[in-house]
């Protein structure tokens, strides 16, 4: 039976070693630019540990496999190097990694929440509500409107608690159900919730940020391949979080000048 | 040195004179441990039986579940689950197991049963104190279960309870009045009960020992239960005030939780300078301790039955106490794990990474001492070994999802994503559990006075131990894919392709979950109809096993045990031809063939 178990643990371990092998499910390819390095930080993790996960499986069956049903005719021996040995293998094994994974985790860290925004970059507001998301882009005069959260109104379909009449700045605000961008510019997102706690997933664009109550928070990306891509919201808010979402759409430049001027137009 | 304390000082109580004071309100720590276990018990397939229905539903969403419509006409009118109906099993799901079965089975249960034993002790210091911490805690389970039944049913909002979804009251939606109030009443009454157990747990540990019951001479499992009870003080009671808090910004309008200007259902909220993070620091300040809380019991009672199956003493006793210690001391700075992407400044999230990534050494230090114990050793299979076994097999792959989620890089693709629950399954969940059944297989003969039968036991092994990878591991595919979690249909676009995986996972869930009623009947049947249980079944040496089974109301029938030996004398040879010698032997060993070290 001790045999069967250590068969059964490799099987197991070579099995599920499979589809990560073989890349048969995996995200959304990136369209990012710091993307690449999120993905090679994920296929370094996913290396080593894997290395441990298969290693370990293997040293616990080769083990089961050989000492199980042994009588009192068979001496028991001490593993070489002893108990030290192990606690110096730990910390040589496993601390590198860490620090291996830990400092080259912290760079791509650092490049999605430490470098600077370049001069330039793009400003778009993201909304989050039970269980849409809203974008608001300045209009002309590059300004955003304050908000009158007592003017919120899903029903009069003021999503955002504009005053357009007394606020000139939010006059020419221009408010979408989707987020467009121009591909290649570096956008910054400002992020706002008037409900609850939401978050921003991107999976193409390797970004999740929640949305915070009582907080304004801001990131910023560039997308660099033009497509359609899904925003979902990764923090449970109610019945309909499995539903909301919404499409972020990466445009030329031309595409996107057109396409904000269609929607100044609709406001 | 041989310790001091001998447990004649301690004045006890007497036998119980009625059936109430025997069985219902008992003050004896092993009737207050069988309670426990019973309440994890039920707990455990309530819990599964939710478990069932949301596989179901997330393979088959458009299934009308035969019964379900009965059972519930306004959540699954005709069988069909409605979002919110899913939602509120996922949240009962979730809390029923964190805290009614992996904090009470393997620690409150157990602990309660076999550490005032193993220490040499006739109870608990203060045995009011301990009834009165399971009835509390049968009540909390009670309360929780009753929100199915009021209102609008039970909280959707998730085991983490994230506010201001949970503080804003019904407008929210279904369950987030009531519902969540009582969830978190419950809560708060679960962390009484643990914090009155943890205070009977620290001075049975310190003041209760028997003569010559040295630290050094202690069980495993007193050193984890012992460890866990300090972590319990201080995490339970940070999420009791916390649960209180939430009460009173739904009963008496305080913001603790909610800050000004929200507007839910077009509505402007009456709150105003409240901190939606603060929940969250506050609730995973306990609920990382908790992930330990659950799985340190798990360890001692795999490290103690390790021990007795490979008829040898773990390589060094004292370097696992002190990994199990560092995982308690680590579990309070690496909580902020969980909110990598929450709104917290990026360099706390840097801050938080490192030590989670260092906590992977003292649980990688274990694993080897573990394996390194096995080596050259007498494995004897039976079930409680078989489940110790698969105990590591699934600890190590659960751990070695623990390094993707500790790099802050890295969550922000997994974060809130099935690769989570698989991680979570496998390292807290599966793992613990299979501590439960290891130590279930291995004292049920001390515990009830009969043996379960082994060949029931070990085909409950193999169908779990194969059922769990195939329900869990799919999950880490799922994550990987960037499969997000809690939700009740996959309508995104990149995630239609997924639902095939999420169908294979349910299929295991059923079957898996079929094979645990092979489990039941064999506690059933063996509690009254099992083989009569000797004193010493598996020819062990701690002090649990030098006295009757079941052990008599002060444990050892007026006997005050004196300690000889560090508990785990195995792979010896005795005058008496045996290899292994009781703690309370005065015996020596003939020759030694191998030593504990330290």
């Amino acid at each position: 039976m001790a045999k069967l178990l250590a068969v059964t643990i490799l099987v197991i371990a070579a099995v599920s070693a499979i589809p990560i092998e073989e890349h048969i499910w995996t995200a959304p390819a990136d369209i990012s630019t710091h993307g690449p390095l999120i993905d090679s930080q994920m296929s370094d993790t996913m290396g080593e540990t894997g290395l441990c996960f298969l290693a370990g499986q293997f040293v616990l069956a080769l083990f089961i496999w050989m000492y199980s049903g042994r009588g009192r005719e068979h001496r028991i021996g001490r593993f070489p190097g002893g108990a030290t040995g192990l606690v110096i293998a730990a910390f040589l094994i496993v601390g590198t990694e860490v620090i291996a994974l830990g400092v080259l985790g912290s760079k791509a860290w650092a490049q999605v929440y430490f470098a600077p925004l370049k001069p330039g970059a793009m400003t778009v507001e993201a909304q989050a509500g039970q269980f849409a998301f809203y974008f608001r882009y300045p209009g002309p005069d590059g300004k955003f409107g304050p908000i009158h959260p007592e003017m919120i109104s899903d029903a009069t379909e003021n999503f955002y608690g504009l005053d357009t009449q007394n606020d000139p700045a939010s006059k020419d605000d221009i408010v979408t159900a989707e987020m467009a961008i121009p591909v290649d510019r570096e956008i910054q997102l400002w992020m706002h919730s008037k409900d609850l706690g939401h978050s921003f997933y991107v999976p193409a664009l390797r970004i999740q940020q929640d949305f915070v109550p009582g907080l304004d928070l801001s990131i910023h990306f560039t997308a660099n391949k033009i497509g359609k891509y899904e925003i979902v919201c990764t923090q449970l808010c109610g019945l309909g979080h499995y539903n909301m979402k919404a499409y972020l759409e990466v445009m030329s430049r031309q595409d996107f000048d057109a396409w904000l001027k269609q929607q100044a137009a609709l406001q | 040195m041989h310790d001091v304390r001998a447990t004649q000082e301690v004045k006890h109580h007497g036998p119980p004179a009625s059936f109430i004071r025997k069985y219902i309100f008992s003050i004896d720590h092993k009737v207050i441990g069988r309670q426990y276990y019973g309440l994890g018990l039920l707990a455990v397939f309530v819990g599964m039986g939710l478990s069932w229905l949301m596989r179901l539903h997330l393979g088959w969403t458009s299934l009308a579940i035969p019964g379900l419509g009965w059972l519930n006409p306004v959540g699954a009118p005709g069988g069909l689950m409605t979002p919110e109906y899913y939602l509120q099993l996922m949240t009962m799901h979730g809390t029923i197991m964190v805290f009614f079965v992996l904090t009470v089975a393997p620690f409150a249960a157990f602990g309660n049963f076999f550490l005032p034993i193993q220490v040499g002790a006739e109870d608990m210091p203060f045995p009011h104190i301990n009834m009165m911490s399971f009835w509390v805690t049968f009540a909390a389970f009670a309360v929780l279960i009753s929100s199915f039944f009021f209102g609008d049913g039970p909280s959707l909002a998730g085991w983490t309870a994230y506010a201001p979804l949970t503080a804003v009251g019904s407008i929210a939606g279904p369950g987030q009045g009531l519902g969540q109030v009582l969830w978190a009443f419950s809560i708060a009454l679960f962390c009484v009960g643990q914090l009155l157990g943890s205070l009977n747990f620290i001075p049975t540990t310190l003041d209760l020992r028997a003569k010559g019951m040295t630290f050094s001479r202690m069980p495993q499992t007193v050193w984890a239960w012992f460890i866990t009870s300090c972590m319990g003080l201080t995490a339970f009671s940070v999420l009791m005030p916390a649960c209180i808090l939430l009460i009173m910004d739904h009963l008496i309008g305080t913001s603790f939780f909610v800050p000004s200007n929200l507007v839910v259902s077009d509505q402007l909220q009456p709150h105003s300078g409240g901190s939606t993070l603060l929940w969250q620091h506050l609730f995973w300040f306990f609920g990382h301790p908790e992930v330990y809380i659950a799985i340190v019991p798990a360890m001692g009672i795999v490290s103690h039955v390790l021990i007795t199956s490979l008829r040898r003493p773990l390589l060094s006793w004292k370097t696992i106490v002190a990994s199990m210690v560092s995982l308690a001391f680590l579990s309070y700075m690496v909580y902020g794990h969980h909110m990598f992407v929450s709104g917290m400044n990026p360099v706390s999230s840097l801050v938080f990474s490192f030590p989670t990534l260092i906590i992977t050494i003292p649980s990688t230090i274990i694993v080897l001492i573990w394996l390194g114990s096995i080596y050259q050793s007498r494995l004897r299979v039976n079930s409680a070994s078989l489940f110790a076994l698969g105990f590591i097999s699934m600890f190590i792959t659960g751990g070695v999802s623990g390094f993707f989620l500790a790099q802050p890089s890295l969550d922000i693709m997994l974060h809130a994503t099935y690769f989570v629950v698989g991680h979570f399954h496998f390292v807290m969940a599966v793992a613990a559990i299979f501590g439960i059944f290891s130590g279930t297989y291995f004292w049920f003969p001390k515990m009830f006075g009969r043996m379960m039968n082994e060949p029931l036991g070990k085909l409950h092994f193999w169908l779990t131990f194969v059922g769990v990878y195939g329900i869990f591991m799919p999950f880490h595919y799922l994550g990987l894919a960037a499969n997000v979690r809690r939700y009740q249909a996959f309508v995104d676009d990149y995630t239609t392709r997924l639902v095939p995986v999420h169908q294979f996972s349910t299929i295991f869930a059923l079957f898996t979950g079929a094979a645990q009623l092979i489990f039941l009947y064999n506690l059933i049947h063996s509690r009254f109809w099992g083989k009569l249980a000797t004193d010493n079944p598996w020819e062990s040496t701690s002090l649990e096993w030098t006295t009757t089974s079941p052990p008599p109301y002060d444990n050892f029938g007026g006997r005050h045990p004196i300690i000889y030996h560090d508990p785990y004398q195995f792979g010896v040879q005795t005058a008496s031809g045996t290899d292994y010698i009781m703690q309370d032997s005065p015996e020596e060993s003939v020759s030694e063939e191998t030593r504990s070290s330290s």
